[in-house]
């Protein structure tokens, strides 16, 4: 997989280019790092830093897509995880705080997984239920309100550095390290892939598909709750009604950029985070360039359009939209 | 018969949860708490009745919250800043909004896409669109929106049927009819239960999918304009998040997401459903307003489960009589 990755990837890596190209024309210094307070600071590192929920949300969708699936909750979680660590975070250690917030994000996971793998119920509709009734859950932890706190410990989580380096971007590098040499490093990716390109198929053939399926909506899970938490250490706060609100669509639009198939069977997971990246530089531009922020969602809807047109299985270039449109004439 | 099962487990949940909260709070028997009921669910009903045609054909439209939204913006300033007679903005609004659904229902069948991501860039589409043309809440002064909002039929019991909520009404059995009698609802349901076979028995798929979606978009465009009437006024942020609970009505009314069978009926329970908790939770003043949420979670959860329990027992007597089951 890896020895294909550049050709495959050659067109998101070309698109980010010039997504950076077009950014640094707007804004000429957008290039430019500094060190302050043992922390680089920088336009690339904002992209870098405000792309770390979507990137780590990206991490756990494309396993999810890549066996024909569909997460519509992680949002939802994020508001979850993100409530309980704000309200645990000035009463309890950071150990304590990551596990009940990571462990609400496995629950979710696991309760997704259950409805999918075990019930069978369609994606869509199963992870629905999470997404209408997480956010209700969330607003129940926080009882409705804003929870603010000041733990030092968690605000570093959002706002410190290693070694420069932000924490969150640390934090979401480790994780697609770590995914990466789970699913990559042993035969697990593939039989993903094989569960998501024939779930029938793969299951006589032997693969615990039921398995799989649980698995990656924990893993979706899990990477939603992670990104809650930073999302929460991030504003020092949770608000149970706006956080990760819409970025389950941001996700899949990421997962989609990054050339995997809504229709499974494959996946890349650099390419997806590359995919969260070419969003988060888009809204960088867009903000950089003065434009009103609303530029945005038209901005996506049109990159949505151009790579859903791009992958459609139907469009092998200009000729086929021809014969097609000469077929329905006749 | 289609459907007719779930719908009345639906009809059953909504009677027995009505006479529940009648029990606790005897007013909400009244006609006045049903008609204000129907006012404040009109244009969910109206987006609903659009959607249960979507779903039953085996698709679903992400974009209709942002095509109230954008409809709501649209009327208002077409009204008040662009000086259009109302009819005129309203009969425009609705062209350009049939014009996006069917727009919509081209992409998906001419690239053979998913709906699910088409409609979520027509989506994306339709609210930035809306922010373009104003960010700010426009308040609509139109004389029509006042004779509009003080029109209503007076019932016995102090209740006031509402333009809005009559609108609605006429929609829902506008849709039943054309769901239940006509070729084109016949089609739809045969969309929904197999693509190919339905267009091996003649039913010109592309056609329908451009309709179904059309429908959608057109009918989401009358509630953005029943939502205007509703709140008097314009914004580009209204009904967020709407396509979910409509999807929520639908999929609690009985129809299954798979497509194929349901019913526009069934969706109407299922929004009166989500009205009463919402009722409920208003009259108790206590609960907090997230338990509608939490709520809709837990019946969609138990309309789903039912709906996997009923697949699975229409499956058995065909694999029963072939032994392999174990």
């Amino acid at each position: 997989m890896t020895a294909l990755l550049p050709r495959r990837g050659l067109a998101q890596i070309f698109a980010l280019i010039v997504i950076l190209m077009v950014d640094r024309a707007v804004s000429p210094q957008f290039f430019d790092l500094r060190l302050q307070d043992g922390r680089l600071f920088g336009s690339m590192i904002d992209v870098l830093n405000r792309g770390t929920p979507v990137a780590l949300l990206s991490l756990g969708m494309v396993l999810v897509i890549a066996t024909r699936g569909i997460d519509l909750s992680v949002g939802a979680v994020m508001a979850i995880s993100g409530a309980i660590a704000a309200s645990l975070a000035d009463s309890h250690g950071l150990p304590v705080v990551l596990a009940a917030a990571l462990g609400a994000g496995l629950v979710c996971g696991l309760w997704n997984g259950f409805l999918v793998s075990i019930l069978g119920m369609q994606p869509i509709v199963a992870t629905l239920i999470l997404m209408v009734a997480g956010r209700g859950i969330a607003q129940l932890i926080t009882e409705g309100r804003i929870v603010t706190f000041t733990s030092p410990d968690l605000v570093w989580l959002g706002n410190g550095a290693i070694l420069g380096v932000p924490v969150p971007v640390a934090i979401a590098l480790g994780m697609l390290i770590l995914t990466g040499a789970v699913v990559r490093g042993s035969a697990l990716g593939l039989l993903i892939e094989a569960t998501g390109g024939n779930a029938r198929a793969s299951e006589l053939a032997g693969v615990g598909t039921r398995a799989m399926i649980l698995a990656v909506y924990v893993w979706c899970g899990v990477c939603a709750a992670l990104a809650g938490v930073i999302a929460a250490a991030d504003i020092m706060g949770a608000d149970a009604n706006n956080a990760g609100l819409w970025l389950e669509l941001d996700a899949i639009l990421a997962v989609v950029i990054g050339g995997t198939s809504l229709f499974g069977g494959r996946f890349s997971l650099l390419l997806a985070v590359l995919g969260a990246l070419i969003i988060q530089t888009m809204n960088t531009g867009i903000l950089l360039s003065g434009y009103p922020p609303e530029f945005n969602l038209l901005v996506k809807a049109v990159v949505v359009l151009a790579v859903l047109l791009l992958q459609s299985p139907k469009l092998t270039g200009m000729a086929g939209i021809v014969a097609r449109i000469r077929g329905t004439k006749a | 018969m289609k459907g007719l099962p779930p719908v009345l487990i639906t009809a059953i949940v909504l009677v027995a949860g009505f006479v529940l909260c009648a029990l606790q709070f005897p007013n909400i028997a009244s006609t006045r708490v049903v008609c204000n009921l129907l006012t404040d669910n009109a244009f969910l009903g109206i987006v609903a009745t659009g959607m249960t045609f979507v779903i039953i054909s085996g698709g679903i439209d992400l974009s209709v919250g942002s095509v109230i939204g954008f409809t709501t913006v649209f009327v208002a300033l077409a009204i008040e800043r662009w000086g259009m007679p109302p009819l005129v903005a309203f009969a425009a609004i609705l062209a350009l909004s049939a014009a996006f659904g069917a727009a919509m229902g081209a992409v998906i069948h001419l690239f053979d896409l998913p709906p699910f991501i088409v409609t979520l860039a027509g989506m994306f589409l339709a609210r930035g669109a809306s922010f373009l043309l104003s960010t700010e809440s426009v308040p609509i002064t139109a004389p029509i929106y006042s004779t509009v909002s003080d029109f209503a039929l007076r019932l016995p019991g102090g209740g006031r049927l509402t333009a809005v909520a009559i609108i609605m009404l006429v929609i829902v059995i506008g849709g039943a009819l054309l769901l239940q009698l006509t070729r084109f609802g016949a089609n739809v349901y045969a969309l929904g239960g197999s693509r190919v076979t339905a267009s091996l028995m003649g039913v010109a798929v592309g056609k329908m999918t451009i309709r179904i979606y059309m429908l959608s978009s057109l009918l989401a465009g009358i509630a953005g304009i029943v939502f205007s009437f509703y709140t008097g006024a314009g914004y580009s942020l209204s009904a967020v998040g709407v396509e979910l609970d409509t999807i929520a009505a639908v999929v609690i009314g009985g129809t299954l997401l798979t497509g194929g069978q349901g019913s526009v009926v069934g969706t109407f329970l299922g929004v009166l459903i989500q009205g009463l908790i919402q009722t409920y939770i208003n009259f108790d003043g206590t609960l907090s307003s997230w338990w509608t949420k939490i709520a809709t979670g837990v019946l969609l959860f138990a309309f789903i489960a039912l709906q996997q329990v009923m697949i699975a027992l229409a499956r058995r007597p065909a694999v029963r009589p072939a032994g392999a089951t174990s």
